[in-house]
């Protein structure tokens, strides 16, 4: 199991879950990616689109307009 | 027991394509969405940087589709596919710069494609026939089929008893007695069973999703077109046209001057990009240039912006001008009257 990073930030959604999404497709398993985000946006719609698809959320927060969203990769 | 077919769903985030999406469910379908980015797409966060707008919930639509049917969601980025659909519309475009008909014949094919690499089936849209004066009058629909290479794998569950049996139909894949016959521009058919579902706060069913039907993001399109002489574009241009007041004093020239500190600080992310005009005696708006200012321009550029500042009624406002050269100036200026700023400058 192996530690992501990815730097989503100036971008507006949906482009942070699609930016995410074409992220953890190339990973495996029970790895970890942590999302760094500006479009706050991203709070609602990553963890979403992680629901659906079956990844669980780890961790997220906001802190001065930066958001970020740690993220284990489910089956 | 067989292994159940599986159906590719064009999911925009409105009522339609989350019925559509639920009838094949409702039948044992194993349905997932697709969702296209095109960069032109009207989102609950690009209304966001408006602070006006920050009481609206902050959703994306088709993930919201996709929760409430427990189905997987895979959105894709046409943005660059998609320019040629936007600058050379075959079919041409509708009220506004819409390409209504190509753009559907494009989602369409992306979708054949997609489903072709994923062992997908065959497609369904949430399309009904007449209800939409461009792309699904019941003569083009089959230009759909036609010009996207679909064939018959493509089922509207909401409106296939008006049309022909697809081979989903016809190789009992669906059972085409549960399929729906809606057509027209009403409403309330969708509405019913939207109800009977169980769905709730959906997206406004008569909401369009595309900045490109809109009348004011569309001239600002074209103005963006005519001033660079080419039919082109890229991303930021697009998300751009969708923030601020828009002014155009000279043909070299276009004013991005933003209403709020939410477009402010989306603005501020296009400092490296753009010359720009910040108001420094008082508060007022973040405005970036979109072209190459005169000594002459920046003086006039630099009095409009301060007219939107809360300095409008004085005598000087001091401003700072930054060129992309990153040369920064400072100017006294007397705010431009409203009566002085020309009506046709507002793209």
């Amino acid at each position: 199991m192996s530690n992501y990073q990815l730097d989503a930030r100036n971008s507006l959604c949906p482009m942070p879950v699609i930016k995410t999404q074409n992220k953890v497709n190339e990973l495996e398993i029970g790895d970890t990616l942590e999302v760094t985000c500006t479009d706050p946006g991203a709070l609602s719609d990553i963890p979403a689109w992680c629901r659906i698809n079956g990844h669980q959320i780890i961790d997220s927060s906001e802190n001065n307009g930066i958001v970020v969203i740690k993220i284990r990769v489910g089956e | 027991m067989s292994t159940p077919r599986k159906a590719v769903a064009l999911i925009s985030g409105g009522l339609d394509s989350l019925l559509a999406a639920r009838l094949m469910l409702e039948q044992g379908i194993h349905v997932e969405g697709i969702n296209f980015y095109t960069g032109f797409c009207v989102e609950g966060h690009t209304h966001a940087i408006r602070k006006k707008d920050k009481k609206k919930p902050k959703r994306n639509n088709a993930l919201w589709s996709a929760e409430q049917l427990g189905i997987k969601l895979h959105i894709l980025d046409i943005i660059d596919e998609y320019k040629d659909v936007v600058i050379n519309p075959k079919h041409g475009y509708g009220a506004n710069m819409n390409p209504c008909l190509d753009c559907k014949i494009f989602m369409v094919g992306k979708a054949k494609q997609w489903m072709e690499e994923n062992g997908f089936d065959f497609i369904i849209t949430g399309e009904v026939v007449g209800q939409r004066p461009m792309s699904q009058r019941k003569d083009l629909l089959p230009v759909v089929v036609r010009e996207s290479g679909v064939d018959d794998l493509l089922l509207r569950p909401l409106c296939a008893q008006n049309l022909e049996p697809t081979l989903p139909e016809r190789e009992g894949w669906v059972d085409r007695d549960k399929l729906l016959d809606f057509h027209g521009r009403n409403r309330k058919p969708q509405m019913a069973l939207a109800k009977e579902f169980g769905f709730e706060d959906y997206a406004s069913p008569a909401g369009g999703c595309c900045f490109l039907t809109d009348k004011s993001y569309s001239s600002k399109l074209v103005d963006l077109w005519q001033a660079r002489d080419k039919k082109e574009y890229e991303l930021d241009d697009i998300m751009l046209l969708k923030v601020g007041r828009h002014i155009r004093p000279a043909p070299h020239y276009k004013l991005i001057v933003s209403r709020e500190d939410g477009e402010n600080k989306f603005l501020n992310g296009y400092r490296k990009q753009f010359s720009t005009i910040e108001i420094k005696s008082h508060n007022g708006p973040l405005t970036l240039v979109d072209g190459v200012l005169s000594d002459e321009d920046a003086i006039q550029a630099a009095r409009i912006a301060a007219r939107f500042s809360q300095g409008r009624e004085e005598e000087s406002v001091t401003v700072k001008v930054t060129r992309l050269n990153g040369n920064e100036s400072m100017l006294d200026v007397l705010p431009m009257p409203p009566s002085e700023i020309k009506k046709e400058w507002y793209v």
